[in-house]
């Protein structure tokens, strides 16, 4: 990644946190904490990894991406909607009557979105069918994976990541979002993941630890994973759960965050100001 | 069209081997056809799909949600997917992802749900399911089909093949069942056959007590009783027109399947007899609040009430 497409990244992830934060403030309430978290990551896919055509989000020879910790929707959004794949504007029918942005993403509503997901580990199966059929057809696209770490209490992940695993599916690219937090409390309270790159080596992978919201450290782990041959691939993420906003990130019910006190609401409308500063400083 | 097998006496080939040899023909002109199993292979005759069409067979293991989902990503991507394993892991086991990652989600999923009611035999009350046609009617868009012999289940697969988007579920034994129709006869997806004309009852049924029933007709005949027999082996969509056709001027209505009185043909029928405000002697003759056991299939057929003499009973009490 050269210094320009890496700013790119990084400005791209900004505007996703921005695009989350006035979203979900204007909905009055969302998830929040599990969205900033994969902003990097969102930034570092659109702003430079991904092959795709934001006018033709059908396109054979495009990359796949399932958010199988569909929750974090908003965000997802946020990326596609800076990519072009639909007006900014829609971004503000979240969750209302009739939207096309429903809370959990769904492939037959939103262009870009490769599989609906939202019940926690059914992506993790469904991208594992997509890796599987793209290699019979004989694509040389990937599908971009990404999985909560909170979402792994779900047994369907790991009967997936065995598949995805025996079949070496090296063109499936699991992300693990380890941001330590699920809705009840910390994962390691809640039920604990232990190692969770040790665990996905038992299980077969090729498996790297990262700090996900750096974007240099992330295109690098990508670009490690494509080059692992005869292997599955999953890169786990060190995130902070409401990252890129420190109020957000010590917020300890940071899950679904409701915007409804003075205090919440003006660190939303403060963060979103710095962060549409730093856009405005990137783009000038 | 549909005719009458010659000999209703002799057995058809085994449903299973209908099921994989025309999954293989159907691979020879459709690229797209895939079969994946959840290590069943052995029982289900699938893993030789594995031999003659490598490519084409997804082993999945022991992971029946799994190889839902597997199925749905696959479909996503243009493939027309084949999931085969029992009856209650194709359905109670892996209902929400047949329902989310399959149909919610706008993908297609074929399944074939093994051994279903007294079918079960020997794997027992773990393996029974008395409830999966009741699960996949409610699932919206979904087609469910209990077939009643060999001719009539590779009709239904090969008609699932050309079916597109939504989930398809059909039931049936792995084992030979008696011949009803014969070869060559077509059917129509959502439209019931009149299999037997009678006046005084109608029997509904489908799938393999489909030859029970017939077997009841003939003998409620020599009693004097004109039994009508239809085969609904299409339960959704059901064939509400030929419902109240066939009810008009009969004495009785039953319904007679191999599955739990809840949720399945008996409800479908019910619930179109009750909307039209049909009043007419009726019950649905199945399985009443309880768990599948262990037996031979014959055992199971006696003990669960599903036999010919049973079904006689219940039309002869309706007729008083």
């Amino acid at each position: 990644m050269t210094t320009d497409t890496l700013a790119t990244a990084r400005l791209l992830a900004a505007k996703i946190r921005r695009d989350v934060l006035s979203m979900l403030l204007d909905e009055g309430q969302g998830h929040l904490g599990g969205s900033l978290s994969i902003a990097d990551l969102m930034g570092v896919l659109y702003g430079k990894e991904l092959r795709y055509d934001a006018k033709n989000p059908h396109w054979e020879d495009r990359d796949r991406v399932v958010l199988s910790k569909g929750h974090a929707g908003p965000a997802w959004y946020a990326a596609l909607a800076e990519s072009g794949f639909f007006d900014r504007d829609v971004l503000y029918t979240l969750n209302d009557g009739g939207t096309m942005l429903p809370s959990h993403p769904d492939r037959l509503k939103v262009p870009g979105v490769d599989m609906t997901t939202g019940s926690l580990g059914q992506g993790t199966s469904t991208a594992a069918g997509m890796a599987y059929a793209l290699r019979l057809k004989g694509s040389s696209s990937y599908v971009h994976l990404i999985v909560g770490d909170g979402e792994l209490n779900e047994g369907q992940c790991w009967e997936a990541f065995q598949f995805i695993a025996h079949n070496r599916l090296n063109n499936c690219i699991v992300y693990i979002d380890d941001n330590k937090k699920q809705l009840d409390g910390y994962t390691k309270d809640v039920m604990n993941p232990f190692d969770l790159v040790e665990k996905m080596r038992a299980f077969g992978f090729h498996a790297v630890r990262v700090n996900g919201q750096d974007a240099a450290a992330l295109d690098a782990a990508i670009q490690e994973a494509k080059a692992v041959q005869d292997s599955a691939v999953a890169i786990v993420l060190d995130t902070v759960k409401g990252a890129g906003v420190p109020f957000f990130e010590q917020m300890m019910g940071n899950h679904s965050v409701k915007f409804n006190t003075p205090e919440v609401i003006d660190e939303a409308k403060r963060a979103i100001a710095a962060l549409d500063a730093v856009i405005e400083g990137s783009e000038a | 069209m549909f005719t009458m097998a010659s000999d209703r006496s002799q057995m058809g080939r085994e449903l299973r081997s209908v099921v994989v040899e025309t999954l293989q023909d159907l691979m020879k002109t459709n690229d797209r056809v895939v079969a994946l199993e959840a290590d069943l292979g052995g029982a289900s005759g699938m893993t030789k799909i594995a031999a003659t069409n490598p490519d084409r067979f997804v082993q999945c293991g022991i992971a029946e949600a799994d190889m839902m989902g597997i199925a749905a990503g696959m479909s996503a991507e243009g493939f027309v997917p084949f999931t085969h394993t029992f009856a209650p892991f194709a359905t109670r086991r892996a209902f929400d992802q047949v329902y989310l990652s399959g149909a919610y989600a706008g993908n297609t999923i074929n399944i074939y749900g093994s051994d279903p009611g007294f079918c079960v035999g020997t794997n027992g009350g773990t393996h029974t399911s008395w409830e999966d046609v009741a699960l996949m009617r409610t699932i919206p868009g979904a087609v469910v089909c209990d077939p009643a012999d060999d001719v009539q289940t590779e009709w239904v697969v090969r008609a699932f093949a050309e079916m597109g988007q939504g989930i398809h579920y059909f039931r049936a034994n792995r084992k030979a069942v008696r011949n009803v129709y014969a070869p060559g006869s077509t059917f129509e997806m959502g439209k019931g056959n009149v299999v037997r004309e009678g006046d005084d009852a109608l029997v509904i049924t489908a799938g393999q007590l489909l030859s029970d029933a017939l077997d009841a007709a003939e003998a409620l005949e020599a009693e004097g009783i004109g039994c009508e027999v239809v085969d609904m082996f299409c339960i959704k969509p059901l064939d509400e027109d030929l419902i109240l056709s066939a009810v008009a001027g009969k004495r009785c209505v039953v319904t007679f399947e191999n599955h739990g009185v809840i949720g399945g043909l008996g409800s479908a029928v019910a619930e179109v007899l009750a909307e039209h405000g049909i009043s007419v002697p009726f019950r649905r003759h199945g399985v009443v609040e309880r768990f599948g056991q262990v037996g031979s299939p014959h055992f199971l057929q006696k003990e669960y009430g599903l036999t010919a003499e049973a079904v006689c009973a219940t039309v002869r009490g309706l007729l008083g």
